[in-house]
């Protein structure tokens, strides 16, 4: 299997749903916890998994507001699992999912450093790196009802932005869907070949205008013909 | 074995279910109440999930529901109820722990002696809450006028303009019916209210490929995804719907048989300028409103199904008057070129070829893109029909429009533009939700006495329909201490909390004893002009009392307003209470199902606090309140779970409509069930009562839903609810400005110019009240606010979470703008109003109107308050915008600085000027003093590490990294 996320840029509002949920899930799931430094305090900042970024391309009057949701990628080609010197980063044969072993990770971040996506983040209270898991506690448990055998920023998304499956089974939901949309790798040129895939913007939808003639008399009190309709 | 399980079947079994509980409640990080599945682990909250089977909001959750973990664990979390230190002074935040009893005792002795007095001298207002069912009762039995919540500075435009033309209104007494609409045009909508559904049916939209439309001035969330984004200028919307109207009157592209059938366009009215029957509808003998038969070619009721109504004429009766059907009006008004796209373009910032393109985009799609729903249904007339035609334009509108001074006149606009598209409650269109439609306007008015130990005669706020129901005593003086139903806004139907402060320090027009206050925080982001505010908290009179002598503060966390009270309670969180989200309050119903919801505890509280819920409840026994003792004076409720279980509003009907009768096999209606509880927690803590097919589309005229509602207590009479385009009620109030009429008119020409002014009978457009009393040249830039929406309603601005994302909010500027000023990205910037001036840091940005300015509001924080440390981003660098806005108006400053009709605050209607701060002037300005810690406040900690168990870590075995090693 391949699981990974696809991400549809056309309904993604950047409401950070899918970050707080990924932070309530994880925090005491099984790379937990994910601290937070100066939580009331200055400049707070904590180990998150999943964040929103939100930015404007190009200038006005042709700009753009982007939501821009990112977490790993679980690429194929990893180069964070490949600079790891402890062997705690690893990528898993069986499903695909890159995960760190908490207890063989020596908080080094030179797998951050390698991540060209910023997807890494080190815990500095636990001294150990954190990273999307794909919910892993969640989507295996066999005690959790079906349906919510789903990573949790999947589950949570308001606008349904975010599908999980397997990109290895063409006839799965995010394999129809990111063929049918063009699913899009991230920065493709750099090689990592990420399993996560994003949907662009839908084409915008246009509406015919209601064909009047320029003449328009409808102001005209005199010109009114009271149709006949019943209370 | 499918795959998953066998891979599965290699994992360490990462929960401990067997050490878990999963409860179901309603959440409320914000209004939107959406239904939660908390799953409970060791005494604390594992995970918050949204609740797959609840109408709201179907198993989705938003960026604060997410976030709830983090409210509860909150540092700022009141623990013990706090009395201002004795000798102390107000605002300096020292206080001392005392007992509940002593609370309790010293509040009910207190008011015990107001209602033995002067009953108004309790000022009890409440904010963001939803159990104004319970308070607005508590207060009238206590015998208060002086109660409302906060829709006067948040929504009342929206909900009256609807509840006055329609019945419903755009939020919470109706949506776009996202599953059918092919057009769909959001009005303002700063990422608020509402959260999920919004977030639902947007996504709905998009995969049908309907055309999603955004009128805002700023580009973010929902506009980021529109198919068109209209930067508008603020505060000229109402000008934009009156151009599209404009178009589609022009070219006759309205739906007649909706308007002849649905609302009061064709009825007649009177033309007699200066008279005082002018611009009322001719009335039959019998009282009913008069139109023009074409069948009988004589005048006939409206109320009578075999007439058919000519839409447009002009007729003498026999009496020698002139009338004219109120569609008349509609193209006489709208005709006029102050209307055309042409002038509309310089005034609103679009382009006209864009108006007149938006009004037959419209039209397409309402007129040839009709939808039908084959269904059988009966009309008013008890005529049945074999189906609906649905005009699939629908539209949504909130704050943008709700917070501006013309705000009503224009949401009535937007209900004037639905009606002539035949959208209004059809399949694609914007629908109802009940207990909505209701008659227009709901047959509620205002109690006008208060009387020592005396229930007021009905509720504290209504909706008036002429001068005699105003609260004002012979003279013409305002009678409530907000001045809400006073000629400075006679249809204050939320009152105006946002006047409350001022007006009773200033004894304008009278002083109270005691100010109540539930969730509100007045003392900073819910009041306009907050400094000035907090230094009136602080305001003594000559003999040195404090000129609002006592303030009592509910609310679960330490919020700038704690800081300012006397005696403060504290409250649960919402995981730690008895709560209902009731009928009788504000709905969440969805337009095919009735619905209501309760909260109960999920944790218990680690600290000494009362629920509010439970401390009205004793409140109300201890001093009598008639409905709350038997008749042998005892306490008729031992609690609050005992009240809503039995009270009952009328026979049968409570808070709680699901599982009534005495085993809970009632539904709506029935006696009371002694297990209602249990059975709102076994059925996921909601209740959901879906309506017929037959029941779902024009339920203003839908005999099949009118007499099912009328069963269920929700509407007076099964009476077709005729859309009000011409609105009577509005017409009367003028003809008092006008001093005409036969009854109260106001005292002095400024009253009556504003009644002749603005209580135009068919929607206009005219410019805020406050732009047209200043400079604008002095004050060139539009100044709004708004809610980033993982922080809408921000009750959490402390939450260690969201805080993360949001610390610090800034001045948002138009690129180009900001350079020409010499304002940097990210320098330091003065803005000024009329009413002061603040320092914020500048952020560039594209997509902001060029004329606007723009933050997050409520980002901006006291130092000290709600558990930050002092140096903590929200004091040092946020900001409120709310010290530039005025709670009067410049020129008229005993006038309030909000919409003439409704008296909603109008926060939005502010400008100013900016220029760039000398380089040495950096950091937020104003500065205030820090807030003092609370007694036994632990300092907040430097670090969070939050788990529920230990984790259970994946290993990585040895032999796989000796085989793959770095490998993948």
């Amino acid at each position: 299997m391949k699981l990974g996320l696809l991400i549809d840029l056309d309904t993604c509002v950047g409401c950070h749903g899918c970050a707080t949920a990924c932070k309530q899930w994880n925090t005491s799931g099984t790379i937990g916890p994910l601290s937070d430094s100066n939580p009331y305090g200055k400049d707070p900042d904590g180990a998150w998994l999943n964040r929103i970024r939100t930015y404007e391309v190009g200038d006005a009057p042709g700009s753009k507001t982007v939501h821009f949701p990112m977490s790993c990628l679980h690429c194929e080609n990893a180069d964070c699992v490949t600079v790891c010197p402890t062997g705690a980063s690893y990528k898993r044969e069986e499903d695909g999912i890159v995960l760190v072993d908490q207890d063989k990770c020596m908080g080094c971040n030179l797998c951050a450093w390698a991540c060209p996506y910023g997807a890494r983040e080190l815990d500095r209270d636990q001294g150990v790196m954190k990273k999307c898991t794909l919910c892993v506690d969640r989507i295996y448990d066999q005690n959790l009802p079906e349906e919510e055998r789903q990573p949790a920023c999947v589950l949570t998304c308001p606008t349904s932005s975010r599908l999980f499956g397997d990109f290895d089974d063409p006839q799965s939901e995010v394999s129809i869907k990111a063929r049918e949309r063009g699913g899009r790798d991230l920065m493709p040129e750099l090689g990592y070949e990420p399993t996560n895939k994003y949907l662009p913007p839908r084409e915008k939808a246009t509406v015919e205008m209601f064909e009047v003639d320029s003449s328009g008399d409808g102001f005209s009190l005199k010109g009114w013909v009271n149709k006949m309709i019943a209370r | 074995m499918t795959e998953s399980a066998r891979i599965a079947s290699d994992l360490p079994a990462f929960e401990n279910h067997s050490e878990q509980e999963v409860k179901f409640t309603t959440c409320y990080m914000c209004a939107c109440r959406c239904g939660i599945k908390v799953t409970v682990e060791n005494g604390q909250v594992r995970f918050i999930q949204g609740n797959r089977n609840h109408p709201v909001n179907k198993g989705v959750l938003c960026g604060k529901g997410n976030a709830g973990i983090m409210k509860q664990n909150s540092p700022a979390k009141l623990s013990r109820p706090l009395l201002r230190k004795p000798g102390s002074e107000r605002g300096s935040g020292e206080f001392v722990e005392i007992s509940w009893d002593k609370a309790l005792d010293m509040l009910s002795e207190r008011l015990a002696h107001i209602r033995a007095t002067e009953p108004r001298k309790l000022a009890f207002f409440t904010g963001r809450d939803q159990m104004q069912a319970l308070t607005g009762l508590w207060a009238s039995q206590f015998g208060t006028y002086n109660w409302a919540a906060h829709g006067g500075f948040c929504s009342v435009n929206m909900a009256a303009a609807g509840l006055y033309t329609t019945g419903h209104s755009f939020w919470e007494f109706g949506e776009p019916d996202w599953d059918n609409t092919k057009y769909f045009m959001m009005w303002g909508v700063a990422e608020d209210h509402a959260s999920n559904p919004i977030k639902i049916g947007l996504e709905k939209i998009k995969r049908r490929g309907a055309k999603f439309v955004a009128v805002n001035p700023v580009r973010t969330g929902y506009q980021a995804i529109a198919d068109e984004w209209v930067a508008i200028k603020p505060g000229t919307d109402g000008l934009f719907a009156l151009a599209m109207v404009h178009v589609l009157l022009k070219h006759r592209l309205i739906d007649e048989e909706f308007l002849v059938r649905y609302t009061n366009a064709p009825q007649l009215i009177i033309q007699a300028p200066g008279g005082a029957e002018h611009g009322l509808i001719l009335r039959t003998e019998e009282g009913e409103p008069a139109v023009w038969d074409q069948g009988s070619e004589n005048y006939a009721s409206a109320c009578d199904p075999n007439v058919s109504p000519a839409l447009v004429g002009e007729y003498q009766t026999p009496d020698g008057r002139t009338v004219k059907t109120a569609m008349t009006l509609i193209l006489e008004k709208y005709s006029d070129l102050q209307y055309s796209p042409e002038n509309a373009a310089g005034i609103c910032g679009i382009a006209a070829e864009d108006i007149e393109r938006f009004a037959l985009e419209m039209a397409q799609v309402a007129f040839k893109e009709t939808i039908r729903i084959d269904t059988e249904w009966t009309d008013w007339a008890g005529r049945t029909h074999d189906h609906f035609i649905g005009r699939p334009v629908s539209m949504h509108a909130m704050r943008g429009i709700s917070a501006h001074s013309n705000g009503f006149q224009t949401c009535r606009a937007l209900h004037l533009l639905q009606a002539l598209l035949g959208t209004i409650d059809c399949p694609g269109g914007h629908l109802a939700k009940p207990p909505y439609p209701k008659h227009i306007p709901p047959h509620i008015k205002p109690a006008r006495t208060c009387a020592p130990n005396t229930p007021l005669e009905s509720p504290p706020l209504g909706f008036p329909t002429c001068p005699e129901d105003l609260l004002i005593d012979d003279n013409g003086n305002p009678l409530r201490i907000d001045k809400a139903y006073s000629w400075d806004a006679p249809m204050a139907s939320h009152g105006m909390m946002h006047m409350v402060i001022r007006n009773a320090v200033h004894a304008d027009p009278y002083s109270i004893d005691t100010l109540m206050l539930f969730m509100a925080n007045m003392a900073w982001n819910s009041s306009m002009n907050t400094a000035e505010t907090m230094s009136m908290l602080r305001e003594k009179d000559d003999s040195g009392e404090y000129k609002i002598p006592f303030i009592v503060s509910c609310d679960a966390f330490h919020s700038e307003t704690v800081n300012f009270s006397d005696l403060v309670l504290p409250d649960t969180t919402y995981l730690e209470r008895y709560d209902t989200i009731s009928m009788l309050d504000r709905p969440i119903s969805e337009p095919h199902a009735a619905c209501d919801a309760i909260r109960h505890p999920i944790l218990n509280p680690d600290r000494d606090v009362r629920s509010w819920q439970e401390v009205l409840i004793e409140l109300a026994g201890r001093l009598e309140l008639p409905l709350f003792i038997d008749d042998t004076g005892r306490r008729r409720y031992k609690d609050y779970k005992d009240f809503i279980v039995n009270y009952e509003k009328s026979p049968g009907i409570g808070f709680l409509a699901g599982w009534r009768g005495e085993n809970g096999d009632q539904h709506l209606v029935g006696a009371p069930n002694p297990n209602q509880w249990e059975a709102y927690i076994q059925n996921e803590s909601f209740f959901e009562f879906k309506l017929g097919d037959n029941q779902r589309f024009l339920r203003h005229a839908n005999l099949d839903y009118l007499q099912f509602a009328k069963e269920a207590g929700w509407v007076g009479s099964t009476d077709q609810i005729v859309i009000e385009l011409y609105s009577e009620t509005l017409q009367t109030f003028r003809l008092a400005g006008e001093g005409v009429y036969d009854g109260p008119t106001p005292n002095t020409d400024a009253q009556a110019e504003r009644l002749v002014t603005y209580f135009d009978p068919l929607p206009f457009f005219y410019k805020p009240l406050e732009q047209q009393q200043q400079d604008e040249s002095q004050y060139p830039f539009y100044a709004i606010n708004q809610r980033p929406m993982h922080m809408y309603h921000s009750w959490d601005s402390q939450n260690a979470w969201l805080r993360q994302i949001t610390s610090q909010n800034y001045m948002y500027i138009n690129r180009q703008q900001a350079i020409e000023l010499g304002i940097d990205d990210l320098g330091w910037a003065w803005v000024e109003s009329h009413n002061g001036r603040i320092r914020v840091q500048v952020k560039y940005m594209e997509a902001v109107e060029k004329n606007t300015v723009w933050t997050w509001n409520a980002i901006g924080k006291l130092a000290g308050a709600w558990g930050l440390s002092k140096d903590a981003n929200e004091s040092q660098q946020g900001f409120l915008m709310n010290h530039l806005i005025s709670e009067s108006l410049p020129q008229q400053k005993s006038i309030t600085n909000s919409d003439p009709i409704t008296g909603q605050a109008a926060w939005y209607d502010l400008k100013v000027n900016i220029r760039p701060a000398p380089a040495e002037e950096q950091g937020s300005w104003p500065e205030f003093d820090e807030v003092n810690a609370l007694p036994q406040q632990q300092s907040s900690p430097e670090s969070i590490s939050y788990a529920t168990h230990n984790n259970v870590n994946l290993s990585r075995s040895n032999r796989d990294i000796l085989t793959r090693g770095g490998s993948r």
